[in-house]
């Protein structure tokens, strides 16, 4: 039986009917049709579909979207506005992080998730904090420059989950009529971490 | 990879997710952070008719302090875990075991009770709760229980769990001065699992141990505790010497398997040699200045 | 206008800002209305008759368009194989299995359906019956009596056996030979692994009679001419379109059963047909890398000068014969003289079916384990003489005055100053102050350090078309536009190596247009004039080559139609920059742009003779291979009590004769280190007894990350070839090939004090591990004597 799910994503709410089964990767790619956000492994290795779920990063294709019901999903294509690309998606391109690109989105957001937290890691850091991904072209020296190049060069604020995440979330609940409870109870759940 | 259809339920209280999964019997599997059994459903290997989501129940994502224990919230991530101070405080080594499972992609997602729920032999978990003598309370339909780790797992993918019990809380000890812990793995280069990994809590009193326990994980088709090493340094004062030949004995008994990421013999090996290791390291942090 | 020199600069990618946001399209980013999915339904067994297949349920399920099985689908013959070589025993090679299954993930049945979800659903409701038949899963093993039979026509399992070298001269040499030494070598299977899978997306158009096909594919035009002949449609009928494709590394060049079936579906049910291959897919239909096992014998004279070199190299092609599967193996045959002036040698090659996937081209392709033998048996002698490996390698060298040289595998390498990169590589590593630290560091106990080196040589630019297969050659367009703008278009299919980044430096600076007035366009048959793709190193070595030939013939035009407009006679023109001048009178000039519009849209100004328009397209065939060199040195610890191996560093000097894009080449080089590092230390296909796959997935097959790998140190001789005008030799395999035997090399100095002389890749810390243990009990037991006298702490002196 079909679930409706309530996402928004990259700041635009989008409410779908989807298939419980269905994953988060194949709900931004095949339903809203965000296809920067790639599947790689399919088993959770290599990170490709690595996207931020309100504000935390996660693999999109070991979530079932009904998971994401309510939730604050930012991907690849939300990182750079109109005139100016996020200071990750800079370093990639200055140090040449990146040769076909297929792991690049996934890649970008990880990084996006370690800088994140971690605004000016060491090198050693920067190579732990990209366990979750898998690179076959670049042999990742040059990532790792990228990522020293956008830790030279980034601020706070380029890891603001969208401005309007609390705000959306909360307006979601409110016109969900809170008749499920279900996005009050998460954000309350959320909101003890 | 796609997972066979299910039928799909958000419980919203921990009693409603009991009382659907007493209903549902075999039909029905928990879904929390999804990462143990996601991939399994991917692959299908596991196809569950009815899945329910605990996943928004606020209730499970708490960390509290209760007396001499910490209660810990089935649906607290490995992240939160890893970077909650008050774990931190009371009960590094849980944190630190939170902090190196699988990447940071998954530890934002997985979840503590999802994990021992699941019992996969090579989880990260299961030697730290073991060292811990930790208990996890389960709720089914008649009501709170408390298990002991020591009796909760039971075999591969296997717990004391009753299919209609939904694990709810993990209570360790906080460890006081004079207290100290560690958790030492050899990662699986693909997947990030334990080949092997070994947790051990020490407490020491008056220049002896006065009590120790270790947990392996990995190894064997089950956690379990070693308890001879235990045995072989409890009331020791503690040496290098006296460990190392302690240690010889961590993998005995465990009937160790065998697959492309180690074999059995090399498991019971490296058993041994992370059980020093982590004793050691468990000993120098209850406060030992020889070790 | 002064444009700056663009070949040798540090340019950041053309291609990168499409890629960093998420707006490129690779072939499951197509979406189309009315668009079905198509599931393959596998075998699950390695080897067995299929007594019959119920599809019944399937066609039932809902969603689901059709159902095909061997049947109901006509191909105009099989799966192509583009070498077949004299007394090869294969057979057809269908792209769905009729009778008989010969592995596991062998395709039985194309589900049709609505969505991915219903195609997926019902291809678990295909019925197959399977008779078992026994796996046959090891190489060796596969040739002995009682091994099953895959294929009728090669009842022992041998495809063929191949020879080079003179066998007579060579045993004669082993004769004489002061000293020989031998080893048995495992070049483990490899899964390819690229980050994007495999996909096809095809469409027939009823009313143009039109098919158009979109593949991860290295090679459009080769896959157009063959899905034609399979699919029985004239070839102008077929378009083939190869969109931003994640990652090849050789898996991708070839000719597979699921683009054939996709295309089939579309035909058929007159709707757009999906295939996308999933990971588990990948590792079992997809082709494999390596897998052989070679026998090397190495004979040297009292000088430890090599006289001598012998080998059998048995190899295993998997279950068929894919496109390039026969040629893989041969190509080892052609690298095995290495950097060294061996005056006899031979090799005699087996090559064998199996019950596994096919093996094809991956990253290197026959040369990494030519390399690797050679390099492993250096080690081993050079030890065994007691003689510095450095020192050795550099007495066997050809030297640089020696080229062009005839090795006696029967190839004539190009150029090379292989000293100069050994040096370089010392110096770097700091060689001496190494093996000092290496010595404090194994006498403190609990950790061993070994240094390897390798000094390889690989033979790229793929390829003279006289060398095999009649399909080397490569072509460029380069079209100036009305405005002045320059659009190339280009035969070779980059997926990552930046094609339109060093080609339009090339342009830019032959045509001096600025960089961003060149686009470079690639990858689909409608557009771009036939070319043969990208592999074996050859995207700038070949596609380059012929880009210069046709920016020549545009310059040259240009020229003329500047001669007009200049009134002087083109010899006296100028092509300086993007200005053409009157030689001596650089103010009676015209700008290139203004030459283009006066080529497209002011020919009244021009004479008859010249024909409208300003582009031209030519072709380039290279007389040779080019021959890349250079040497690797990894630095590794052992830690004793686990068998852990840590790479410590990596130096690599490479020479790939002129270098177009230094930042790119960088790239190229840490890439292909860490798919040789991953061999030597993570990687291997493991199968069991009856052929099913034990590392399956990424959960069990682990692939390099980032964390375990050190800084790259890297730099370059540059020794021109002369084989093209760019002077470039291609740079996309070497770090494979020069890391495996350096990392491997240097596990075996760290345990070379035991007797070690080589440790199957890949070299995991139980391995290690063993082999510590094993030399720990052989020391405590009474009378057995382990290390061998004159060897000591793995410094070979």
């Amino acid at each position: 039986m079909n679930r409706s799910v309530t996402v928004t994503v990259n700041g635009a709410r989008h409410q779908r009917e989807v298939e419980p089964r269905l994953l988060l990767v194949h709900f931004l790619r095949d339903t809203l049709g965000l296809t920067g956000t790639h599947v790689g492994c399919d088993t959770s290795q290599c990170g490709a579909c690595t996207v931020a779920v309100d504000g935390e990063i996660a693999k999109s294709c070991t979530m079932f979207a009904v998971q994401a019901d309510g939730a604050s999903v930012t991907t690849v294509e939300g990182l750079a506005s109109d005139e100016r690309l996020h200071p990750i998606q800079t370093g990639f391109w200055e140090e040449h992080g990146l040769q076909c690109g297929f792991c690049t989105p996934g890649m970008i957001m990880a990084v996006w998730g370690l800088l994140k937290a971690n605004p000016n890691p060491d090198e050693g850091q920067i190579r732990a904090g990209l366990d979750g991904n898998i690179c076959r072209c670049t042999g990742y020296e040059h990532i790792v420059n990228a990522v020293q190049h956008a830790a030279r060069n980034h601020e706070a604020a380029d890891y603001g989950v969208e401005g309007d995440t609390s705000a959306g979330v909360i307006r979601e609940a409110e016109a969900r009529g809170l008749e499920s409870g279900e996005v009050a109870v998460r954000r309350a759940g959320a909101g003890e971490r | 990879m796609i997972a066979t259809a299910f039928e799909y339920e958000t419980p919203s209280s921990v009693d409603e997710a009991v009382a659907r999964l007493s209903e549902l019997g075999d039909r029905g599997r928990v879904l929390a952070g999804g990462h143990s059994l996601i991939p399994l459903m991917k692959l299908r290997l596991a196809q569950p008719e009815v899945l329910v989501d605990i996943g928004r129940l606020g209730e499970l994502r708490a960390v509290r302090e209760d007396g001499d224990r910490l209660a810990i919230g089935a649906l607290v991530t490995h992240a939160q875990l890893a970077a909650d101070a008050t774990v931190d405080r009371h009960c590094r080594v849980l944190a630190e075991t939170a902090a190196v499972i699988g990447d940071p992609q998954v530890r934002n997602r997985g979840t503590i009770g999802g994990a021992l729920a699941h019992a996969d032999p090579a989880a990260d978990y299961p030697a730290t709760v073991l060292a811990l003598e930790a208990e996890v309370v389960a709720q089914g339909p008649g009501g709170r229980r408390t298990i002991p780790v020591a009796e909760f797992f039971s075999g591969l993918f296997s717990t004391a769990l009753a299919p209609d019990e939904l694990l709810v809380e993990l209570r360790v000890p906080r460890l006081g001065p004079g207290s100290g812990g560690a958790y030492l793995k050899r990662p699986n280069k693909a997947s990030h699992y334990a080949v092997v990994g070994v947790a051990a809590v020490a407490r020491l009193a008056g220049g002896r141990i006065e009590r120790l326990r270790v947990g392996v994980t990995g190894a064997g088709a089950q956690p379990v505790r070693a308890t001879a090493v235990e045995q072989a340094l409890e009331g020791e004062s503690p040496s290098a010497a006296a460990i190392a030949r302690a240690a010889e004995s961590a993998a005995a008994g465990i009937d160790c398997l065998s697959d492309v990421h180690g074999s059995a013999e090399y498991r019971a090996a490296m058993t041994r040699v992370y059980a020093r290791r982590a004793i050691q390291a468990a000993i120098g942090r209850a406060g030992s200045p020889s070790l | 206008m002064a444009v700056m020199r663009m070949v040798g600069a540090r340019v950041k990618r053309v291609e990168d800002p499409r890629l960093i946001t998420g707006q490129s399209t690779y072939v499951d980013d197509i979406r189309m209305v009315d668009m079905l999915y198509g599931v393959v339904v596998r075998s699950p067994i390695a080897h067995g008759w299929i007594r019959g297949i119920d599809a019944a349920r399937a066609r039932a399920a809902p969603g689901v368009v059709a159902v095909y099985t061997a049947q109901d689908l006509h191909f105009d013959g099989p799966l192509p194989n583009a070498w077949t070589l004299a007394g090869v025993h294969t057979s057809r090679h269908d792209p769905l299995c009729k009778d008989k299954v010969r592995m596991v993930g062998d395709p039985v049945a194309f589900v049709v359906a609505e969505s991915r979800y219903a195609a997926r659903d019902a291809a678990d409701l295909v019925d197959v019956d399977y008779e078992d038949l026994p796996a046959v899963v090891d190489v060796e093993r596969a040739l002995q009596p009682g091994a099953a039979t895959i294929w009728d026509n090669a009842p022992n399992n041998e495809a063929f056996r191949t020879e080079v070298g003179d066998k007579a001269a060579t045993d004669a040499a082993f004769q004489r030979a002061a000293r020989t030494v031998s080893l048995r070598l495992v070049n483990q299977r490899l899964i390819p692994n690229p980050m994007e899978t495999r996909g096809v997306v095809a469409r027939w158009e009823r009313g143009p009679q039109q098919l158009t096909v979109w593949s991860s594919s290295q090679i459009p035009h080769l896959l157009r001419t063959n899905l034609a002949a399979m699919l029985d449609l004239p070839e102008h009928r077929v378009r083939v379109i190869v969109p931003e494709v994640g990652g090849g590394f050789g898996c991708k060049l070839n000719i597979y059963a699921e683009e054939a079936l996709t295309a089939r579906a579309a035909t058929l049910l007159h709707r757009p047909v999906k295939w996308i291959e999933d990971r588990r897919e990948s590792f079992a239909a997809t082709t494999h890398g390596r897998g052989q096992v070679d026998y090397v014998e190495l004979a040297l004279d009292a000088e430890s000068k090599i006289v001598g070199l012998r080998t059998r190299i048995v190899a295993d092609l998997g279950a068929y014969a894919q496109i390039n599967t026969e040629a893989i193996p041969t190509l080892s045959n052609l690298v095995l003289s290495g950097c060294y002036d061996i005056p006899a040698l031979h090799s005699e090659l087996i090559a064998v079916y199996t019950t596994l996937p096919p093996t094809d081209a991956y990253r290197g392709a026959g040369r990494p384990e030519g390399v690797h033998l050679v390099e492993r048996i250096v080690d081993v002698a050079a030890r065994e003489a007691g003689i510095d490996p450095a020192e050795f390698r550099r007495r066997n060298f050809i030297p640089k005055d020696r080229f062009p040289y005839t090795s006696q595998a029967g190839v004539d390498y190009d150029s090379g100053d292989y000293e100069a990169a050994l040096d370089r590589a010392l110096e770097m590593a700091d060689y001496p102050a190494l093996r000092a630290e290496q010595r404090r560091v194994n006498a403190g106990g609990e950790r061993l350090m070994g240094i390897g080196i390798s000094s390889y040589i690989e033979l790229s630019g793929f390829n003279p078309s006289g060398s095999g297969g009649g399909i080397g050659w490569e072509s460029s367009t380069v079209r100036f536009e009305p405005s002045g703008k320059v659009t190339v278009l280009t035969g070779v299919s980059p997926h990552g190596q930046g094609q339109e980044t060093t080609f339009a430096q090339i342009v830019s600076d032959e045509l001096g247009v600025p960089f961003e007035d060149i686009v470079v366009v690639h990858g689909d048959t409608a557009t771009v004039q036939y070319g043969m793709g990208t592999y074996g190193s050859r995207g700038t070595a070949v596609g380059g080559a012929a880009l210069m030939r046709a920016t020549d013939r545009v310059r040259a035009k240009a020229k003329r139609i500047a001669a007009h407009l200049l009134e002087a006679s083109p010899e006296d023109v100028v092509y300086d920059g993007g200005r053409l001048h009157v030689g001596g009178l650089p103010d009676r000039a015209v700008t290139i742009q203004e030459v283009a519009k006066t080529a497209y849209l002011q020919v009244d100004r021009l004479p008859q003779e010249i024909e409208p328009g300003l582009e031209a397209t030519a072709a380039f065939d290279p007389t040779n291979f080019t021959w890349p060199f250079g040497t690797h040195i990894a630095v590794v610890e052992i830690e004793r009590e686990t068998g852990d191996v840590e790479l410590k560093r990596m130096v690599a000097v490479d020479d790939c004769g002129r270098i177009i894009s230094p930042l790119l080449v960088a790239g190229q080089v840490h890439g292909g280190l860490t798919q040789g590092i991953g061999q030597a230390l993570f990687e291997g296909a493991q199968f069991d007894e009856n052929g099913q796959p034990l590392t399956g997935t990424l959960m069990d097959y682990a692939l390099p990350l980032a964390s375990g790998l050190p800084r790259f140190e890297l730099d370059h001789t540059e020794t021109p070839t002369p084989v093209n005008p760019l002077g470039a030799k291609g740079v996309g395999e070497a770090g494979t090939i020069g890391a495996t035997p350096a990392v491997c090399n240097a596990v075996v100095d760290a345990l070379a004090h035991l007797g070690v002389r080589d440790v199957e890749m890949p070299i995991t810390a139980e391995r290690v591990w063993r082999i510590l243990q094993e030399a720990e009990r052989v020391a405590v037991s009474p009378g057995a004597s382990g290390a061998r006298p004159g060897v000591e702490g793995g410094t070979g002196r």
